[in-house]
C-alpha cells in the first residue's frame, strides 16, 4: 500500500508533465479538426506550420528585437496569412477533386518549409530564450520543480482551445461555419461568402500551429525538424479521436499527453509507441474514432 | 467515386480498336513495353549500373505501390514499412545466415507480404484520408521497431551485404552481373503485377474503387479482396526492398523512414497514377534528380517539395499519363 | 559564405555526377591525368552535423593542402566536396561514383556511424583510402577495421574514457544515464558505465528514452534528479542532446550541485546553446581552439571560417588527417599512393604525426590514430572572457589511455 502511495507521489509530478504536452497535441489535433471541418483536408504542412511560427518568433525577437509577448499574437497572425496565400494560390484548386490530393500538395508544402528553414538556419536549433517574468509562476513542490512558463503554456493553450470550442459551437459565425460544413450549396445560397470563410477557416487553423510554435520555441530548441516530430503523433491522436468534434480533438489531445506521461515513469521505453498501440486498439473496437461519427 | 478521383486521374479513355493483343496490353502498350524492355537491356553497356539498379528498384517499388492507389484507389503513405522491412530481412539472411541471393530476395518479399497482413487488415477498415494517416502511423510503428531491435543494426543498418552466387553458380560481385538480376526481378514483377491487374480479380478490384456499395451488392467480399490487393502491393514492395538490399549492399534505417513512403508517393504522382508504365518514368525522374542533386543537400527536400507541390495543381495525369492523353492512348 | 559554398559544390556537382547520367561511357572517365592527388570530402552540409563538419572541413582540407608544400613538388591536388544527407544510401552512391568515375583517391570526414562504416566497406573494396574524421562508432577500429580505413579524431571509447573514468576520478562518484533507446545510445552507455565502475564510480540508474521523437525530456530529467546522482550521462546525441540540455537548465536540475555530462557534444553545439544554458556541463574533447599555443595559432590561420563558426574538433582532424596524407604521398610517390590505398595507410602508420591541432602522435595498426584527449567543463557567463571563450580544462587523458588498447580491440587485422 505505502509502495503505491509512493508510486502515485512519484507519478504526480509527471501528470502534470503530461498534461502539459498534451496541450501541444491538442492545440495541433485542433487546428487540424477545424481544417478538416470545413475544407476536408488533412494539413500535412501543420506540422511545418507549427514549425514556422516557432521560427517567426524567433526572428522577431533577433532581427527585429519583438519580444516574447507580441510574437505571442504576431507570429500566428503572420503565419496564418501565409496559410490564407496558400489556400487562396494553392489548395482552393483542389476542393472538387478528391481530398488525397489535398494532402499531396500539403505534405509538398511541408517540404518546402522544412527545406527553406534548414537551409537559412540550419539544423542545429536556434535558441529562444523564455521571458524572466514567467520566474514568478514558478512552482515548487517538494522535490518536483515546475517552471512557470510551463505552468503558463497549460494555461495559455486551455484558454485558446476553450476560445475556439466557444467561437464554433457558441457563436453565429460558428453556426454559419457548422452549416457551411454540412450544406456549403445551401449555405451559399443564403447569401454567405462560403469560399471567403473556408479561406479564413484555413488561415485559423494554420495560426492555432503558429500559436503552438511560439509556446514550444522556449521549451524545445527551434530547429527545422521540431514539427515533424509532432505530426505524425498527432496524426494518430487525430485518428483516435476521429474528426467529428471539435471538442473531441481536445480532449483527446490533453488525454494522450497524460497517458504518454504516465508511460514515461513507467515504461519510459514504450513512451512513444504506445499512442499508435492505442490507435490500433481505437481502431479494432471504433473504426471511427472516440469521438467521430461514422 | 466521385469524380476527379485521384484513382482516375488519367483516364485517356482507350479507342475501342485497342483490343488486348498480348498478354493483357493493348497494342500502344505493347510497343511500350517492348521499348522499355530494349531499355533495360541496352542501358547498362552505357549508363553506370549502380545507378542503373536503384532505378529500377525503386521503380518496382512505385510500381508495387500504384497497384493499391492506381487500382484500388487506396493511398498508402507507409509503403516504405514493406520496402525497408524486405530490404532488412533479404540482407540479414544474406550476411548472417549466408544464404545464396535468390533464397534472400524471397525471404525479403515474404516478410513485405506477411507485415501486409495484419496492417492492410487494420488500415482497410477505413478509406481515404484516414487510410493514409493510418498507415502512415503504423508504418512509424515499424520504424521504431527497426531503430531498437537488435537485428537491424540500429542506426548502422546492415553493411557490407554479400551478394554471393545466384543459385549458388552465378557470381554477383560484380555491379554488372548484379544488374540483370535486378532488371529480371523488375521486369518478373512488372509483368505480375499487369497480369493482375487485368485478371478477373484485377476486374473486382477495379469495380471496387470505382463503387464499392455496388461490388458489395453483387455478392463481392469486397474486404478481402482490398486486404489481398494490399498483401500483394506490401509484398511486392518487400520484393523491391530485398532486391535494393543486394544490389546496394546496405539496408538501413532511411528505408524504412516516412520520407521513403512519400517519395514513392511522389515517384507514381510524377509519372502518372494508374498508369502501368507512370510508376517507371516517375521512379526515373526522382531517382536521377536525386543522384544530379544529391551535392546540394537540403535543397533536394525544396524541390522536391515543389514537384509535389506542381503535380498536384498542375499536371495531375503526370508523364505517362499526360503522353498517353497526347497519344490518345492508355499506358 | 553562401555564394562561396555553392560554387564549391556546384565544381563537386559537375565533377561527380555529369558523367553518370550524360550517358557518357563510364569507363572512359578514369583517364585522369597520373599526377593529381583527388581529394573528396564527404559529410553532412544540411543537417545536424553540419556545423561541426560541413564546409568547415572542406576550408580546413584546403589549409591542409597549401601548408603541406605539395604543390611545390609538382603534385596537383584537387578537392572536391558532397552532402551525404546523414543518409548511408546517399553516402555510399557518392563513394561509388568518386571512385568509379571520378577518380577521387581519398575520402574524409564522414560523420554519422552508418555513412561512415559503409564507405570504410566500399574503400576498401576499391582500394582506396579513408581518412575518418567526424564519425563517433569505435567499431572503426574494432570488428569493422580495415587496411584502407584511418580514424582520426576521436570515437566511443575516447568519449566514454574522458568522460566517465576522468569524471569519476574529479569527484562525480555517482551517476544516472539519460540513454537514447537505439544502438548508438545504449553502446555509450555501457562504455561508460565500464569506465565509472573501473574508476570506483556507481551507476545508480538510468531511463531510456524513445527514439527518435522524443522532444520533452523534463519527465526523464526529475527521475534523474530524485536518484540523487552526482553525475546525469546524456547518452544521446544531435537534437536529443540539444533538448535535454535546455530543459535541464530549464528545470533548474543542476541546482543541487548536480552536473551533466554530454557524451557526444561538440563546440559548435555550446556555442548555439549559450552559456547561460550549457554551462556546468562537462564533455571530452581532443582539440579545443583556445587549447594552448599551438592550436590558437592553427585557428588564427585558418582565418574566417564558413558560418562565423571556430573550428570543432572534427574539422581540425579534417586538416590533420589530410596533412600527414599528403606527407606520406611526398615520400612515397603519386603513382604508389594512388595504386593502393591499403599502401597509402601502411606508410602513414609508418610516419609518426604532427601538427599544430593535434601535436605529436601516432597512428596504430588497426588504424586508430593516437593521441590525448581533454575532459573540459563548460564555462559560466561570467568566467567567459570573450567570442568562443566556452571551456575550461579539466583533465587530460594522455595518448596512451584515450584509446582502446590493441590488446582489447576485436579488429582482425591485428589478431593475424
Amino acid at each position: 500500500m505505502e509502495d503505491l502511495l509512493f508510486e502515485i507521489q512519484l507519478a504526480l509530478p509527471q501528470v502534470i508533465l503530461g498534461v502539459i504536452n498534451g496541450a501541444f497535441y491538442a492545440l495541433l489535433s485542433l487546428g487540424l479538426a477545424v481544417i478538416f471541418g470545413m475544407l476536408n483536408v488533412i494539413n500535412f504542412a501543420h506540422g511545418a506550420q507549427f514549425t514556422l511560427g516557432a521560427f517567426v518568433a524567433w526572428m522577431l525577437l533577433s532581427w527585429l528585437g519583438i519580444g516574447y509577448w507580441p510574437a505571442l499574437i504576431l507570429a500566428p497572425l503572420i503565419v496564418g496569412a501565409i496559410g490564407v496565400a496558400m489556400e487562396r494560390a494553392m489548395i482552393s484548386r483542389l476542393y472538387r477533386i478528391d481530398h488525397l490530393y489535398g494532402l499531396l500538395l500539403t505534405f509538398g508544402c511541408a517540404l518546402v518549409i522544412e527545406g527553406v528553414l534548414r537551409n537559412n538556419f540550419g539544423s542545429s536549433g536556434q535558441r529562444y530564450a523564455p521571458p524572466r517574468e514567467f520566474g514568478a509562476l514558478d512552482l515548487e513542490l517538494g522535490d518536483f520543480f515546475l517552471p512557470g512558463y510551463r505552468v503558463w503554456v497549460l494555461i495559455a493553450a486551455t484558454t485558446v482551445c476553450l476560445a475556439t470550442w466557444l467561437v464554433i459551437e457558441k457563436t453565429k459565425v460558428g453556426s454559419y461555419l457548422r452549416a457551411a460544413t454540412e450544406r456549403p450549396q445551401l449555405v451559399q445560397a443564403f447569401g454567405i461568402n462560403v469560399p471567403l470563410m473556408m479561406t479564413l477557416t484555413y488561415g485559423a487553423g494554420v495560426a492555432l500551429a503558429a500559436f503552438a510554435g511560439v509556446l514550444a520555441a522556449p521549451i524545445y530548441s527551434v530547429s527545422p525538424a521540431m514539427g515533424a516530430n509532432f505530426i505524425i503523433t498527432v496524426f494518430a491522436v487525430v485518428v483516435i479521436g476521429g474528426m467529428g468534434s471539435i471538442a473531441g480533438s481536445i480532449v483527446t489531445g490533453f488525454m494522450l499527453g497524460l497517458i504518454q506521461g504516465i508511460t514515461e515513469v513507467f515504461w519510459p521505453e514504450a513512451s512513444q509507441t504506445v499512442v499508435f498501440v492505442i490507435m490500433a486498439i481505437v481502431l479494432l473496437t471504433r473504426p471511427a474514432g472516440l469521438f467521430g461519427r461514422a | 467515386m466521385a469524380e476527379g478521383s485521384i484513382a482516375t486521374a488519367s483516364p485517356g479513355a482507350p479507342p475501342a480498336t485497342d483490343e488486348a493483343t498480348f498478354f493483357g496490353f493493348t497494342r500502344p502498350q505493347a510497343a511500350a513495353f517492348l521499348a522499355l524492355v530494349v531499355i533495360v537491356l541496352a542501358s547498362p553497356f552505357v549508363v553506370y549500373p549502380f545507378f542503373l539498379m536503384k532505378l529500377l528498384c525503386f521503380a518496382l517499388f512505385a510500381c508495387a505501390f500504384n497497384l493499391l492507389i492506381g487500382y484500388v484507389g487506396l493511398l498508402s503513405f507507409g509503403h516504405a514499412a514493406y520496402f525497408g522491412m524486405g530490404a532488412y530481412v533479404s540482407g540479414y539472411a544474406a550476411k548472417a545466415w549466408g544464404v545464396t541471393p535468390e533464397v534472400a530476395i524471397l525471404l525479403g518479399a515474404a516478410t513485405g507480404a506477411l507485415l501486409g497482413i495484419p496492417f492492410g487488415w487494420l488500415a482497410i477498415r477505413r478509406t481515404g484520408i484516414y487510410f493514409a494517416m493510418i498507415t502512415l502511423a503504423l508504418a512509424q510503428m515499424v520504424y521504431f521497431f527497426c531503430v531498437q531491435a537488435p537485428f537491424t543494426g540500429g542506426e548502422d543498418g546492415i553493411q557490407a551485404i554479400p551478394r554471393g552466387h545466384l543459385f549458388g553458380i552465378f557470381d554477383l560481385s560484380s555491379d554488372f552481373a548484379m544488374y540483370w538480376v535486378v532488371a529480371g526481378v523488375f521486369l518478373g514483377g512488372f509483368l505480375l503485377i499487369h497480369r493482375v491487374v487485368h485478371s478477373p480479380f484485377g476486374q473486382v478490384l477495379k469495380a471496387i474503387r470505382d463503387n464499392e456499395p455496388r461490388a458489395i451488392s453483387l455478392g463481392y467480399r469486397t474486404d478481402d479482396y482490398k486486404l489481398m490487393a494490399f498483401v500483394l502491393s506490401a509484398g511486392l514492395a518487400g520484393l523491391a526492398g530485398a532486391v535494393k538490399a543486394l544490389a546496394m549492399r546496405i539496408a538501413t534505417l532511411t528505408d524504412v523512414l516516412w520520407t521513403m513512403s512519400g517519395e514513392v508517393v511522389l515517384m507514381s504522382l510524377v509519372g502518372g497514377l494508374g498508369t502501368i508504365f507512370g510508376p517507371v518514368a516517375g521512379a526515373a525522374a526522382i531517382v536521377t534528380m536525386q543522384t544530379y542533386l544529391a551535392e546540394f543537400g537540403a535543397w533536394v527536400l525544396v524541390i522536391q517539395g515543389v514537384i509535389f507541390i506542381a503535380a498536384v495543381l498542375a499536371f495531375r495525369r503526370g508523364i505517362v499519363g499526360e503522353i498517353g492523353n497526347l497519344l490518345r492512348v492508355k499506358l | 559564405m553562401s555564394l562561396d559554398r555553392r560554387s564549391v559544390i556546384k565544381g563537386a556537382l559537375g565533377a561527380a555526377t555529369l558523367p553518370a547520367l550524360g550517358g557518357l561511357p563510364y569507363r572512359s572517365a578514369r583517364a585522369q591525368a597520373a599526377n593529381t592527388i583527388r581529394i573528396g570530402v564527404l559529410n553532412d552540409q544540411s543537417g545536424l552535423y553540419r556545423d561541426i563538419s560541413g564546409p568547415g572541413s572542406t576550408h580546413a582540407v584546403q589549409m591542409a593542402v597549401r601548408e603541406s608544400g605539395i604543390t611545390q613538388r609538382g603534385i596537383n591536388v584537387e578537392v572536391v566536396q558532397a552532402d551525404h544527407q546523414n543518409r548511408p544510401d546517399v553516402g555510399s552512391t557518392v563513394a561509388r561514383q568518386w571512385y568509379d568515375q571520378n577518380g577521387i583517391d581519398v575520402i574524409v570526414d564522414v560523420p554519422t556511424s552508418s555513412v561512415a562504416l559503409a564507405v570504410s566497406t566500399i574503400t576498401r573494396e576499391k582500394n582506396k583510402l579513408f581518412i575518418n574524421s567526424g564519425a563517433a562508432t569505435s567499431d572503426l577500429t574494432g570488428p569493422a577495421c580495415s587496411p584502407n580505413t584511418i580514424h582520426w579524431t576521436y570515437d566511443t571509447y575516447m568519449l566514454g574514457k574522458g568522460t566517465g573514468g576522468a569524471m569519476v576520478a574529479a569527484g562525480g562518484r555517482t551517476w544516472f544515464f539519460i540513454t537514447a533507446d537505439y544502438a548508438f545510445g545504449h553502446a555509450l552507455e555501457r562504455d561508460t558505465t565500464a569506465f565509472v565502475n573501473a574508476a570506483g564510480g556507481r551507476v545508480l540508474g538510468g531511463v531510456r528514452t524513445p527514439f527518435p521523437g522524443t522532444t520533452d525530456f523534463s519527465s526523464f530529467l526529475q527521475q534523474a534528479q530524485r536518484s540523487r546522482a552526482n553525475v546525469i550521462g546524456l547518452a544521446n546525441a544531435g537534437g536529443d542532446t540539444i533538448n535535454s540540455i535546455k530543459q535541464a537548465a530549464e528545470f533548474r536540475i543542476t541546482r543541487g550541485g548536480t552536473k551533466l555530462a554530454g557524451l557526444l557534444v561538440f563546440v559548435t553545439d555550446v556555442h548555439s546553446l549559450g552559456l547561460e544554458v550549457a554551462q556546468g556541463l562537462v564533455v571530452t574533447e581532443s582539440f579545443y581552439w583556445d587549447l594552448n599555443d599551438r592550436t590558437r595559432a592553427f585557428t588564427q590561420r585558418l582565418g574566417q571560417m564558413p558560418g562565423n563558426l571556430r573550428p570543432s574538433m572534427v574539422q581540425a582532424g579534417c586538416y590533420s588527417g589530410v596533412l600527414h596524407y599528403l606527407k606520406a604521398v611526398a615520400e612515397m610517390g603519386v603513382a604508389a599512393a594512388k595504386a593502393s590505398g591499403a599502401e597509402a595507410a601502411t606508410r602513414m602508420k609508418a610516419m609518426p604525426t604532427s601538427d599544430d591541432a593535434f601535436g605529436e602522435g601516432t597512428i596504430r595498426a588497426d588504424g586508430r590514430k593516437i593521441h590525448p584527449a581533454y575532459l573540459f567543463e563548460v564555462k559560466t557567463p561570467a568566467e567567459s572572457r570573450g567570442a568562443w571563450d566556452y571551456y575550461k580544462l579539466i583533465s587530460t587523458i594522455p595518448a596512451n589511455e584515450a584509446f582502446r588498447p590493441l590488446t582489447e580491440a576485436a579488429c582482425p587485422l591485428v589478431r593475424s
